[in-house]
Parts: structure tokens; sequence; C-alpha cells
């Protein structure tokens, strides 16, 4: 079991060292720079050399990279080029608002996918399965910017129920508890707006898993026991499918990352997902790369804690 | 008088395919003593696995007609509930493949307490525990305290159709319904799982319905035979007589054909034909014609039922009276009938 | 001069382990066997479930690597198969347990039978057709069923398509890997006898896999019986079902159901005499790791992996 976490993890670190290469190159591909459009057109061009010279911008971009992940190690990504404060300072409060939104998306997700994967599984081919998938067919045809626009124009603009934009009401201290409740008030409706359109993948996934154990022989072997339908179901065939969706946990966060920034963008959310866009179109390199590097990082992770996971609940993995 | 613990009558079990109902048991009669062994023999498709699933109740999405009377009680007619009292409890069940039927995600000793704990839920924990260790001595589990934590991927092949039984026979049960048990397990295995069913079985003084292809291990088992073809039974006989004096065309065919370690032949004897499959199933005539064309029809009943030739000994059809293979001479068809 | 000679074969398997995946052992699925079989002769492997006889059949083929020895098909040596010269690859063929997995369900039957034709025979549309079509005559089957797909056939007929595959390319040798275990009885009849009649018309030598020994005995003029990757016995079929000499033989014949009734109670008495002689003598049979010795003649035909003297 250790043996396999460390080797797991182990494999992770070249994954990361060709993610960051892959971030960086990229990152240097796109046209222009952090001073282009931010200079007036009578600044001399030997004025902005030198200025690239003294950034080390015209250095070959192997010793950038280098500079770039030394700095990254120590923890310092460096400086934002357009808000001239540190990046760290600058993501900080973004990663907490970003991860309890992933948090609440993952749980609302969760909370819709499986009873309706259950019921869905238990009930396979009725009228509340047929239901229950045609529901996860919008979930997989809706664009989720589209549905989430809708979400805000109806509940936010419409309605009123919810805050259009922000992370929290302004003027509350820190800590207390209307600032705690702001907070979860201002998460909801985006939170739900992925949840509704993200969660028909553990819904099939789950239902196809049922259906899948139901027909194993060792369910037929639980009823030659004389166990009830309904043990037999909770017992044999619920416990043996939940188990991989424990293990899909991992994937699911890859999937919020994508869906993260078009969300945060849409309901004005300060998460990391608005500051990617934000740099792209600043052309701050700095937060560009630092942004999809734990973009990166946290996909990596998540495969990670799938593996993990599904060592611990499958014995037949687990023995190794 | 052997007293009757099962006693099937007329059971016709029908599968639904496409719009129609297709039996695969078709108004089948048959008796289980207590402390017997009976055989039922016969080729894939016949219905002899739809025929202890029909017994145990476990049919989910077939029609079930006619009567299963387990000690007066009708199986066919049952609630959920009371099959529920009932299986795993007066009757066990031990499956053919021991790696698909057991549990992958649970351990040995929970899915064994589990039969234990769905027909006592008085007894404690500890008790429980005590009863699964008893259990894994009984069929021969080394090292009982260490499987009983183990999961099935774990043990061997052997150990896990010992599990099997294990969980088969906690309670018990008054009739083991053994569906080709060791049909997925080596020879030498196979040899000790027999002898350990043979040693259970006198031990707990129950019936066994043994659900089997192979003629072998029937010769090795079984007090009675029943031979089933095509959903129908085609010949009852002791064992002795069955494998002495088989009478219906096709328990001879079906002896002719296997190699067997212990007799010498040069070739085996060939069915004509295909078995039908459950659409195509002959319901009209004897079934088993068609496989023997160059018997001529008149030698076949119109509507041939089991008929009692010998105290015990029962046949299909009245061809066994004119069949002989077509490599036999006739005098050997003479003194045959 | 024998026809295929396998001479100490060794096919081990690596096991991947710790933090790394080096491998850290192996797995001796085939541990130094040595057989030679006759032209027109049935040579059978018998063994349980993990004892190598499988791994050994797929080793000559060329579908396993091996690891060390040396195999000589017809005077040349085809140790590596998948290096050998076509023609010794066109010469030995295999037919497989499972006529329901081993068949491409999306492949009609001209296709599969005639597959072994393309990789090596240069024919056209027509002739190739043709070929298919007295193939099919050849095992049975009618031959308007080359534009059928697997699924419509029963299992006897699928391994009979198996088998037209098999013997497409006019092999010379066969080896059969349980052809018969996945069938019911009339129908592994069937498929033996069959197998024994083109045995006869196109000069087959067959190495015979199985772990049936009635089907072996019924087939096999040698037999080889093996165990954990190693010969315990060889010899005639008359040697092994007649006069086993290691007790694990001994142990395998005993535990043939005996389709007489009437001997059942003798049977289980020898049973336990030879389980009785098995634990007893366990030691002497085989060695610390519990692996059979090298095999020793007791007569012309006869060998038995027994310990050294002296």
């Amino acid at each position: 079991m250790w043996k396999f976490t460390l080797r797991r993890t182990l494999i992770m670190i070249p994954q990361l060292i060709v993610l960051s290469i892959l971030i960086f190159v990229l990152a240097q591909l796109m046209p222009g720079d952090a001073l282009s459009g931010q200079v007036g057109p009578d600044v001399d061009p030997k004025r902005l050399d030198e200025i690239r010279e003294q950034m080390g911008w015209n250095d070959p971009w192997h010793e950038q990279y280098g500079r770039w992940v030394g700095g990254i190690l120590q923890g310092d990504f460096g400086d934002s080029y357009r808000f001239k404060i540190p990046v760290s300072e600058l993501i900080g409060q973004r990663i907490v608002n970003s991860f309890w939104l992933s948090v609440a998306t993952l749980i609302l997700s969760y909370l819709i996918a499986i009873p309706l994967g259950i019921t869905s599984g238990r009930y396979n081919d009725s009228w509340r399965d047929q239901l229950i998938t045609g529901y996860s067919y919008i979930g997989f045809a809706t664009p989720l910017f589209i549905f989430a626009l809708v979400m805000l124009w109806l509940f936010g603009f419409t309605l009123q129920w919810f805050p259009t934009s922000g992370s929290v009401t302004p003027g509350l201290e820190p800590g207390t508890f209307e600032y705690v409740m702001s907070k979860l008030y201002h998460l909801l409706l985006p939170a739900l707006s992925t949840a509704l359109i993200t969660t028909y993948g553990t819904i099939q996934y789950l239902r196809n898993e049922i259906v899948d154990t139901k027909q194993k022989d060792f369910i037929i072997t639980a009823r030659a026991k004389g166990a009830s339908e309904s043990r037999v179901y909770n017992r044999h065939i619920l416990r043996n499918s939940l188990l991989p969706i424990a293990a899909f946990f991992g994937f699911e966060i890859t999937n919020l990352i994508g869906g993260s920034i078009f969300i945060e963008n849409i309901f004005g959310y300060p998460g990391m997902g608005q500051l990617l866009v934000e740099s792209i179109t600043l052309r701050d390199y700095t937060v560009l790369t630092a942004t999809t590097l734990l973009f990166g990082v946290a996909s990596i992770l998540g495969a990670l804690l799938s593996d993990i996971i599904l060592s611990i609940v499958d014995p037949r993995i687990r023995i190794k | 008088m052997a007293e009757k613990l099962l006693d099937i009558k007329n059971l016709t079990t029908s599968f639904r395919i496409k719009d129609d109902y297709h039996a695969a048991v078709d108004n089948l009669s048959l008796t289980v003593n207590k402390n017997e062994v009976l055989a039922i023999v016969g080729e894939s498709g016949c219905g002899k696995s739809a025929l202890a699933f029909s017994i145990m109740g476990l049919h989910t999405r077939a029609k079930i007609e006619g009567d299963i009377l387990y000690k007066g009680n009708n199986i066919a007619k049952m609630s959920p509930s009371e099959l529920n009292k009932v299986r795993g409890n007066d009757l066990g069940m031990i499956f053919q493949d021991p790696l698909t039927s057991l549990n992958p995600l649970m351990e040995v000793g929970e899915q064994i307490g589990e039969t234990l704990y769905l027909h006592n839920k008085n007894m404690s924990k500890n008790a429980r525990r005590e009863k699964v260790l008893d259990l894994l001595n009984k069929v021969g589990i080394p090292r009982a305290e260490h499987v009983i934590n183990q999961f099935p991927h774990e043990l061997s092949g052997g150990m896990r159709q010992r599990v099997m039984i294990a969980m088969a026979i906690a309670n018990k049960p008054e009739l083991l319904i053994a569906d080709e048990p060791t049909t997925a397990l080596d020879v030498t295995i196979q040899s000790q799982i027999l002898d350990l069913i043979n040693k259970l079985k006198d031990e707990m003084d129950s019936g066994i319905v043994l659900i089997t292809h192979d003629l072998g291990v029937v010769a090795e088992m079984a007090d009675r035979v029943a031979v089933m073809y095509a959903g129908q039974i085609v010949e009852v006989a002791d064992v002795k007589t069955l494998f002495e004096s088989p009478l219906h065309p096709y328990t001879r065919s079906l002896l002719n054909s296997v190699p067997n370690a212990n007799t010498e032949q040069d070739e085996l004897h060939v069915i004509q034909g295909i078995v039908p499959s459950l659409q195509n199933l002959p319901r009209e005539g004897c079934r088993f014609g068609a496989r023997i064309p160059w018997i001529d029809e008149s030698a076949h009943e119109k509507h041939p039922e089991l008929k009692e030739v010998a105290p015990g000994h029962q046949v299909r059809c009245t061809c066994y009276k004119h069949f002989s293979f077509p490599d036999e001479s006739k005098e050997e068809q003479h003194v045959l009938s | 001069m024998s026809y295929l000679e396998v001479n100490d074969l060794k096919v081990h398997f690596p096991i991947k382990g710790g933090v790394f995946g080096r491998t850290v052992g192996h797995i001796k699925a085939v541990d130094g066997v040595s057989f030679s079989l006759e032209k027109g002769k049935t040579y059978g492997l018998v063994g349980e479930s993990g004892s190598g006889k499988t791994t050994t059949g797929r080793a000559i083929i060329g579908l396993n690597n091996i690891t060390s020895g040396k195999v000589m098909f017809d005077g040349k040596e085809i140790t590596n198969m998948r290096r050998a010269k076509s023609d010794a690859r066109k010469n030995i063929q295999m037919i497989f347990q499972d006529p329901y997995s081993s068949l491409n369900p999306k492949k009609r039957v001209v296709d599969i039978v005639s597959e072994p034709l393309r990789n090596f025979e240069n024919l056209t549309r027509k002739e190739e057709r043709k070929r298919v079509q007295e193939l099919l005559e050849l095992v049975g089957l009618s031959p308007e069923s080359i534009l059928k797909y697997p699924h419509e056939f029963s299992g006897g007929q699928r391994q009979r398509i198996g088998i037209a595959r098999a013997i497409a390319l006019k092999p010379k040798l066969i080896i059969a890997d349980e052809p018969v275990s996945a069938l019911d009885v009339s129908v592994q009849a069937q498929v033996l006898n069959f197998m024994k009649e083109i045995q006869k018309e196109l000069d087959l030598t067959y190495l015979f896999i199985s772990h049936d020994l009635g089907v072996i005995k019924h087939m096999c003029d040698e037999i080889g019986i093996m165990y954990k990757g190693r010969y315990v016995e060889e010899g005639t079929a008359e040697d092994i079902f007649n006069d086993p000499q290691h007790i694990y033989t001994k142990r395998l014949v005993a535990a043939i159901p005996d389709i007489d009734p009437n001997k059942r109670e003798e049977k289980r008495k020898f049973r336990e005499e030879v389980k009785v002689e098995y634990d007893q003598s366990y030691n002497d049979y085989f060695d610390e790791e519990g692996l059979a010795y090298k095999l020793q003649p007791v007569s012309d035909t006869h060998l038995v992996a027994l310990p050294e003297k002296g």
C-alpha cells in the first residue's frame, strides 16, 4: 500500500516537469509581452529593449525557465507585471475562494448524483430511469456557460434571490458569522449551476455500475442465502457500485477546474478561474503561468487521489 | 418408502424472447427424497440450470407454472419474504464458478456470516464468528482464523468453492442444490470437493440435487439420475441401472460419446444434428427424434410421456424399444427390445 | 529423428515489484521441459491450471518469449518462431480453447478462415473464396456459410471454423490448446472424431494440451504430465494410465471419476490411499521448493521425475 502510494507519487514528478515546461513554452509563444500596449507610442524602442534586457526576457528560454522554476520552488511566483504585487499575494485569497466553491460544487453534485444514479440504476429502463437519463443527456448537451448565464439571469437578476457577483458582501468583518454566511450565500448559485450540469457524468457512471453489478453472479448468491431485495441492494449492489464512484472523485476535480473558468467569470466570483482569464487578456505572464501551473497540479493531484482512493477501497488492488 | 423432500409437479419455466414465452423446463415432474443424491444430467441448453434456479426461486424474469413442493410448501407460490425464510436456511445452493459467485469486495467471513445472520438475527457477533470458523474447518479450510478475513481473490479455486459450500451449509439445509459444483475446478480439486460434499451429506442427512453435464461425476456421486433433454426428463433411474442398462436413445448416445480414461474405444459416438436453441425446441412428438433420423417415425409416440418400465426406472417415448446405433448389429437390437 | 524436439525449454515471466517497478523475481511458468514428438502421432501435454502446459504450447509457436532452451522442428531450429522462416510458421498452427472468444465476432467466416492465406499466399479473391469453401467442406460445414458471422454457429461448429483456419495452410503440426474443454460432451465427441479423421487424411502431427485425462487417453499416443512448470512423468498412454510411477500422476489418475458406479467405493478407497501416500512420500518426489526432479528412465518409453540416486 505504502509502496504503491510512493511509486504513484514518484510518477508525478516527471509529469510535473513536463507540465511546467509546456506551460512556460506556451506562454512564451503567445504574441506580445507585458510591455505591448502598456507603453505609449512615443517611448523610444531602444528603451523598451533595455527594459526587456533588464527583465531578462532576451535570455534563452531555458535560462528563463530555470529562474522561473527556481523561484516557484521557493514559493516565489514572481511579481505581477500589471498589479506590481507578488503573484502569490494575488493568488492567495482567490485560491481559497476557488477551493470553497469547488467543495460546494462537489457536495451539491454528489447530493444530486447519488440518489439519481441509484434510482436510475435500481429501476433501470423504468420511467424514472428514462427521466433521469433524459436529464443527464440535457446536462451533457447544455454548454455550462449558457446554463450559468440563464441561472444568473433568472435567480440573480430577475428573482433577485442570489447576489450576482463577488464572493462576500463588502464591509463584513472576516471571521464573523455573517461573513461566513455571506460567503456561503455568494457561492451557492455558481456551485449549484455547475453541479446541475456537470453531475451527469457521475449519475451515468453510478447507474451503469449498478446495472452491471446487478447482473453479477454473487448477487444471485446473495438471493440464494435468503437476503431480501433491499438487503441485496444495500449490502451487495450499492456497496460494490459506490466504491468506483469514490475513485471517480479525483477526476471530478479536473472537471471542476474546466468549469470554474466559465463560472467564475460569469458570476464575477473572484477565484482562480477569473484570475486566469484576466491574466490572459492583460498579458500578465507571471500570473498566467502561475495559475495554469496550479490548475495543472490540481489535476495531477486529482488523478493521484483517485488512484490512492481506489487502492484503499478495492481489496483486489490493495494487495499490491 | 423414502421420505419425499421435494416434489415437483408439472413445472414449466418459460422465458420471454421477443414477444413469446418459451419453456426451458417443460411440464417436468420429479421428486427428491431425504438423504439421497439426485443427479440431473444434460448438455447446455437442456434446462437443468433453469430447473435448479426454479427450485430456489431465483428466476427474476421467468414465468413459472406448476408446483414445487418442499415438504408440502409450494415454493412456486411463495411471497418474496416467505421465500427468503426458506432460501439459505432449508435450501442451500452451490454455484458453478466460485470466483464470480462470491462478492469480490467482502471478506470471506462476512459472506458466510451473512447466511447465518439472515436466518438468526439474535446470534451475537462473537457466536457468529465462532460458527463461521467452525464451518471453515468443517469444509477443510486450513488456517481458518486467517482465511476468515481474506477476500475471495486471495484464495485458490478449490478454497473458494469450499467457502461457497460453507456458505450453503451454514444453516444445515435439508436440501442442497449443487449447480455444476466442480466444472470450473481441476480434476484433483474436483475429487476433493466431491468427497467433501459426500461427507457433508452423510453428516447433515440432507438431500442433494446435483446438476452436472459430467457423467463421471454422476457415476461417482448420484443415487438416482434424471437425464434431461430439451426441457424434459427423458429417463430416470437409479445410478447403477442408468449406467448398466440405459434405455433412452439420448442416454445411450451420451454415454457413448464420452471419452473415458478407464475404457478403450477408438471412435466416439457422435449425436447427429445440434442441440436445438430455446426458440427452436421441438414441442411436438419425441424431442430427440430429429437427432436419430435413422429410426423410423412410427417408433415414436405422438405425445410421449415418462412411463415406468421397471420399479424406479422411467423412460419417455417408445422409441427406445426400436433404437440401435447405426453401426450396431441387428441382433443386439433384438436383445435390447 | 523426431519431428518436433523441445530441449530444456524455459519460459520465465518477470515479477515487477518495489517502488521503481524493478524485476524482483521470476515466475517460472515453464522450467526446463524437454520432449520429442514423432511425425503423425499425437502427443498429450497434461496438467492442472498453472502447470505451464499452455505456456509451453504458446512458446513453441512463438506466442510467448522463450527464456532459454531450444525448439527443433523437422530438423530446423525454430526457437525464435517470430524470426523463423515463414515456412516454419506456415507448418505449425494452433487451435485455441474457447471457440466463443477466439473468433473475431465482427468478421465473416470467409475472412476468418482466409486470414492465414492472406498472410502467406497471394491468391486472387476468387481463388481464396474457393479455398475457403473447400476447407469448410473438409471440416463439415456447408460452403454457403462463408458469409455468416461466428455467432450464427453452435460451439462445435465454431471450433470447426477454428480448425479450418488452422489447417488452411496445410500445416504439418497442430498445437491444440484445450480444443474441446468449452464444449458439451456430444459436441466434444464430434470435434475429437473429426480431429482424428483429418489427422489421417492430412498426415498431421498433434501436440494436444488438455487437463482432461479422458480426452488425453482417447487421443494421445504419448503423454507428458506437467506440474508447476516441470515434467513429472512421461510415457505411453499405457505407461501413464496403467502404471503411473510418480505420486502426482497417481493422484491425478486416481482423481478421474470412474464411469462405472459399481466401482465407486473401491475408487474412493483408492483415492484415500493415494492421498495418504501423497502426504507421506511428498518429500521423496519433490525438492525443497516443491518442484519435480529431473526425469529418469524406468523403461524404454517411460520416464519419471525422481531424485538422482546416490
